[in-house]
């Protein structure tokens, strides 16, 4: 047994010791560097570029401008091509770009010999644009189209979606409900970053005519495409490696810096070439989360029961398409999954071009986003019922067997009410709920949860398919290569379990190759949607089944007995009745590989086509303590129940869970990124931007309610993502009950609250002496 | 790499003087956590440095025969907090500088830098403040005594002198005999945090009466401040919440904060009345005052 | 200018040509390949590239390589033993699954080593503050605090 145990990871020593590479370290002594030259303005046009100054400084090698690269448009999100023309990504990118989109768009790059000689230089370069005025959200970029960001979309709309559940429209559902209650609300998420440790960086390098790229990012064989498309290259001509990671968090599931790192070392006839962003870089020039807008309208009757709702969602794009309306579409998603309305469900959803630093993906895929809006929603519901917050959730949240009308996918392994009911004993939510019912005073308390709902993979909107290879070695143990990535998440512990478990061998007998390499490896799309551990899973568990056959099949030969009678149980081939132990897996292994009679090479290789999903749940509980005058929120407790499925690695699982609830409690209290009016981003550092340090992380609790799934390779679910999700409306409604004050809008800081508590009559506004 | 023409590491005070004599341009570094990350800005790119990092002649903390409390400029905040000098007479400058940064800023950061900055910001300033602070320049043209609240002259802007080197702190006695204090930093965080607002508060108590008060702010104007007319005015009121609201009151007459991104000057302003009440109403009970109303 | 930069890393002397405007972060890095030191942010936000200079966690982006002369500078990579034997800190971080991409382990590890080298036991909240200077994306702090808290009492209990 191994699946289920908490083995310690198989890259921690290397992680300790300083021995695991990542992209920076690898690069070769000779490398040159790359620094980019970023547009001065929000939006409009560069006339003209002048790098004469530039080119004076000592080290530097090469200027290319907007003007000089390839006008081919590229698209760069990670997703899996889609040979459907209709499904394919928007192609709206190019290597640089004459059209300024956004402040610090990339206009140029300065090639030089050392990092501080192509910072010099690129900030002598000099350009002169045409100026327009700033487009700062979806709403006011709808409104302006004077100067389309893309020509293709004149209108600045990359996409409106629309979808309605229930057989009337809610203006019908109302008329018919004269009795209901409404609820009309604005709910607004910020604009957010990832902010991994590991800031993107990539180098490339030409061997003859093939271009090597090494690169920090979670989709190795996405990006190889990618690169293709954006150099008109065929892929056989680019090779891409992924070493070790400094986290992801769906930044790197996109192609930020790789393909002008390939297109560079063409300009220097195959040197090295390194695009090392900077930390301020990483905020502007990678991507961000979508702030997204929600106008929302909810009927309820008065014993609770949900009737209707209506809302339209209005996404904040960036400058370039990215992942585009494939998140405000999950995102909306969330509204018809999580909650059940007995008559009426209209959602529309709309995504604009901004000159805002470009959205992609981020742990979550927009429903951090709508998990605010319905969470906040149902405690705003449940206090205008006079009714307990979970027992409006009980009423009307989704059930068992449900099955998405439009997608089919399906809830196989239900356990939301038992998260719900978990946390709510372990919260003593009924106590505490009376305890903080009626306070006065500067510091009060308060206790709020919040629900989730969250997919599997991306099936079945786009392919899923994976690949795994299992070597055997000549000592018994086996090499296990992966096309799925390691991005932190723990990927190579879980398929070293799966394998261990599958095969019939211990942990340590399983050799994982960390890097992925275009060349060798098998074909995944790589580390999203919390797909892997299920949907490469699938593929290692194929690939696994395969291996363990080959090996018995060769042990029947040798021991001359039917191999239905053989099994493989802690590295030993056994007799499968009694588990008698028969030959040591080494000794079989050898044998396999040098006998003079029969020589096999033993090993197995799976692709999987994944055509199925299934959704995880979870429920978190906050309780905060509110000092009203000095603005701020204290998290006095903190848990996180989660509905993932069989847990392959119980304490990586929660360690996942950490990490996750503290980007929560960075989105509900202190992250967000701000520009000034002209659209220049005024925090892009780690000293202005507020992450939770240790001092602001609360001790955070973790339970599990583990339900086999039975999709999952070994009983297993999605779970990278979703402890991301709902700590922030948790903490928002435990605000809402600690203050009586509801706040429609991410983040809880301290000015915003100033600003409430001043309306609520809370605080008294100062008169000071101006 | 920093954008440096040279660096030269000057051998004592008096080297770095003449060092500095030499060349307008040459830019002074000590600690360099503010320093560098200017200059990976781009700020003082190309110029020649001077660096009095850990010069032994001043670094550390002593008393004088007076009693004046010294601390050299390049001592680093974590040799500051933890000075058995600074816990016994001020512990309120060891909790204030324990604030700056992070635990690695604070091994290297220097009280002497967070000064000379000029900023508004400086965690060490509203402290500084309260404790009648004596800053010892040493120049081409000898010694010079400022008093820390002739210091500044606008947002980055101090009186140091190009060729100048800040050599001490000097505390003097009757501001930390019997005088007891708070400083309470508003962050947006709890650690790595820019102050949207500071404030210290010292008192000394006579008969559960304020016979000496100190009220400093940072951030409530484009330099650290004080409040001599509240002050003033407080001197003779008794113990009590009272009181310490009275001292908002007066004090956030005295200030003008602005808005920034940061934050709006009437969150500021509340923020300050906020603070000085809390600090007020905390350096008094240390004092031994008695304010439960 | 080049300068002869003497000082002893990890256990070992050595004299390495620099820049006069080189951090010692590049020193570590470039001259020495000890890798190990991170580049996250440059400009000591972050914490990644922490070392320890005598004793005392400093973020090598921002110390000048020059301000080394002399000094004893300690790395991950000098931790293990003659063996290759993991220091009970480095030991603690895998059990206590503290680490997960990694970026930010080294550097903790290295406050950790400071923590534990002042002799002295600390509360939960302590050790927040004292780990303060580094930020994780992956942890939420949770595990670091568990593995820094343990070798601590261990060691200093």
């Amino acid at each position: 047994m191994s699946v289920g145990e908490s083995i310690t990871r198989v890259d921690a020593v290397q992680k300790v010791t300083g021995q695991a590479k990542y992209t920076a370290d690898l690069a070769p002594k000779n490398v040159l560097y790359a620094k980019l030259v970023h547009a001065t303005i929000a939006n409009g046009r560069v006339l003209s570029i002048d790098g004469g100054e530039a080119e004076k400084v000592n080290g530097f090698v090469k200027l290319v401008t907007c003007f000089d690269v390839p006008k081919t448009q590229f698209p760069t999100p990670g997703h899996p091509w889609s040979v459907e023309k209709a499904h394919q990504d928007v192609s709206d990118r190019t290597l640089l770009s004459e059209r300024v989109r956004l402040y610090g768009d990339n206009i140029a790059v300065v090639i030089a010999q050392s990092s501080l000689a192509a910072a010099k230089a690129a900030r002598l370069v000099k350009a002169e644009y045409e100026e327009y005025a700033p487009l700062m959200s979806a709403k006011e970029a709808l409104a302006h189209t004077e100067h389309p960001l893309h020509e293709e979309k004149p209108d600045n709309l990359i996409a409106h979606s629309h979808f309605t559940v229930g057989e009337e429209s809610y203006e019908q559902a109302k008329a018919e409900e004269p009795d209901c209650l409404e609820l009309v609300k604005n709910y607004q998420t910020q604009t957010v970053q990832h902010c991994h440790l590991e800031p993107a960086q990539s180098y490339a390098y030409m061997e003859g005519d093939r271009i090597v790229v090494v690169s920090s990012t979670q989709i190795p064989h996405i990006i190889r495409r990618i690169i293709g498309q954006a150099l008109s290259l065929p892929l056989g001509r680019i090779r891409v490696v992924k070493p070790y990671i400094g986290g992801g968090f769906g930044n790197k599931q996109d192609a930020l810096v790789e393909p002008l790192a390939a297109y560079l070392t063409t300009v220097v006839g195959g040197k090295p070439v390194m695009v090392e962003l900077s930390r301020e870089e990483n905020f502007t020039a990678t991507r961000v989360r979508h702030a997204i807008e929600f106008d929302t309208r909810a009927l309820v009757r008065r014993d609770g029961t949900l009737i209707a709702r209506k809302l339209s969602a209005y996404s904040a794009q960036g400058g370039y398409a990215s992942h585009g309306h494939s998140i405000v579409a999950n995102s909306t998603a969330a509204f018809k999954q999580l909650y059940r309305d007995r008559k009426a469900l209209e959602c529309d959803a709309y995504t604009a071009y901004t000159t805002m630093p470009t959205a992609g993906a981020m742990r979550g895929y927009g429903i951090p986003q709508s998990d605010f809006a319905t969470e906040c929603m149902s405690d705003d519901l449940a206090l205008m019922l006079h009714m307990d917050p979970i027992d409006f959730r009980l009423k009307n949240c989704v059930q068992a067997g449900y099955k998405d009308p439009h997608t089919g996918i399906t809830f196989y392994s239900y356990g939301l009410e038992e998260c719900i009911q978990k946390g709510k004993k372990a919260f003593h939510w009924e106590e505490k709920r009376k305890e903080y019912a009626h306070q006065t005073g500067d510091i009060r308390r308060g206790v709020g949860m919040a629900i989730f709902i969250y997919k599997t993979g991306v099936y079945p909107i786009s392919l899923e398919t994976a690949g795994a290879r299992l070597t055997l070695n000549q000592d018994g143990s086996v090499m296990l290569q992966m096309g799925a990535t390691e991005i932190g998440q723990g990927a190579d512990t879980v398929f070293s379990q799966m394998t261990a478990e599958t095969v019939g061998i211990t942990e340590d007998r399983v050799h994982i190759v960390s890097t992925q390499d275009t060349d060798y490896s098998p074909f995944d799309t790589g580390a999203y949607a919390s797909r892997q551990t299920y949907v490469s899973g699938m593929a290692l568990k194929g690939a696994a089944e395969l291996l363990k056959k080959r090996i018995l099949d060769y042990a029947a030969e040798v021991l001359n007995r039917p191999a239905e009678e053989l099994d493989i149980r802690q590295n030993n081939i056994v007799q499968a009745k009694d588990g008698d132990v028969l030959l040591a897996l080494a000794k079989l292994a050898e044998e396999a590989q040098y006998s003079l009679k029969h020589s096999v090479h033993i090993s197995a290789e799976y692709s999987h086509h994944c055509t199925d999903n299934t959704f995880s749940s979870g429920a978190c509980f906050a309780e905060v303590e509110v000092d009203i005058p000095m603005c701020r929120v204290k998290i006095l407790r903190i848990l996180a129940v989660h509905d993932s499925g069989t847990l392959i690695n119980p304490k990586l699982a929660e360690a996942q869970v950490h990490g996750g609830v503290s980007m929560g409690i960075g989105y509900g209290l202190y992250e967000e990124m701000l520009f000034n009016e002209k659209g220049k981003p005024l925090n892009d550092n780690l000293l202005d931007y507020k992450l939770p340090t240790a001092m602001d992380s609360p001790d955070m609790e973790v339970e599990f309610v583990q339900v086999e799934d039975p999709t999952g390779p070994y009983g297993n679910k999605a779970l990278g993502e979703p402890p991301a999700i709902p700590p922030a409306p948790a903490i928002r409604n435990a605000v809402l009950n600690a203050t009586g004050v509801a706040v429609d809008s991410l983040p809880l800081s301290p000015q915003k609250l100033f600003e409430h508590f001043v309306r609520a009559g809370l605080i008294k506004e100062e008169q000071g002496n101006v | 790499m920093y954008d440096v023409q040279s660096v030269y590491q000057a051998k004592s005070v008096q080297d770095a003087i003449e060092a500095l004599g030499k060349d307008e341009r040459a830019m002074i570094v000590s600690g360099g956590t503010d320093v560098w990350v200017q200059n990976r800005e781009g700020k003082h790119a190309g110029l020649p440095f001077v660096s009095i990092h850990g010069l032994p002649e001043i670094t550390g903390v002593r008393i004088e025969e007076d009693g004046t409390l010294v601390i050299g400029a390049a001592t680093c905040f974590t040799d500051i907090t933890a000075s058995p000098l600074i816990q016994r007479h001020v512990p309120m400058l060891g909790e204030a500088v324990d604030q700056v940064g992070s635990p690695q800023i604070r091994n290297v950061g220097t009280i002497g830098g967070n000064v000379c900055n000029g900023v508004t910001s400086a965690d060490s300033a509203p402290s500084l403040f309260a404790l009648d602070a004596q800053l010892k320049l040493q120049g081409a043209m000898g010694e010079r005594i400022v008093p820390i609240t002739e210091f500044y002259t606008g947002a980055g802007k101090t009186v140091r002198a190009h060729d100048e080197v800040l050599c001490e702190v000097r505390i003097p006695k009757e501001s930390y005999e019997g005088v007891y204090g708070q400083y309470i930093k508003y962050g947006k965080r709890n650690a790595m945090e820019i102050s949207t607002l500071g404030c210290a508060v010292t008192v000394k108590l006579g008969n559960q009466k304020l016979v000496r008060v100190r009220i400093a702010y940072g951030v409530a104007g484009p330099t650290p401040l004080r409040c001599f007319e509240a002050e003033a005015e407080l001197v003779g009121k008794p113990v009590g919440k009272e009181t310490a609201c009275l001292a908002a009151d007066l004090a956030v007459q005295a200030i003008r904060p602005r808005t920034s991104w940061r934050a709006s000057k009437e969150f500021r302003l509340h923020l300050a009345h906020e603070l000085c009440t809390r600090a007020m109403e905390q350096a008094m009970e240390k004092a031994g005052g008695k304010i439960n109303d | 200018m080049i300068k002869l930069l003497n000082m002893t890393v990890n256990g070992r002397a050595v004299s390495v040509p620099v820049e006069e405007g080189e951090a010692l972060l590049e020193t570590l890095r470039n001259r020495l390949e000890l890798t190990s030191v991170k580049r996250g942010c440059e400009v000591g936000e972050c914490g990644a590239c922490t070392v320890l200079v005598d004793g005392r966690a400093v973020d090598s982006c921002i110390y000048l390589a020059l301000w080394a002369e002399g000094k004893n500078v300690l790395t991950v990579e000098g931790l293990q033993d003659e063996n290759g034997v993991l220091n009970p800190i480095q030991k603690a971080f895998v059990e206590e699954a503290a680490v997960q991409c990694g970026f930010c382990t080294p550097g903790i590890i290295l406050s950790a080593v400071e923590i534990v080298g002042s002799g002295k036991k600390y509360t939960r909240d302590e050790l927040r503050k004292q780990i303060s200077g580094h930020l994780c994306r992956c942890t939420g702090y949770e595990n670091i605090l568990n593995a820094v808290e343990r070798i601590v009492n261990e060691l200093n209990g």
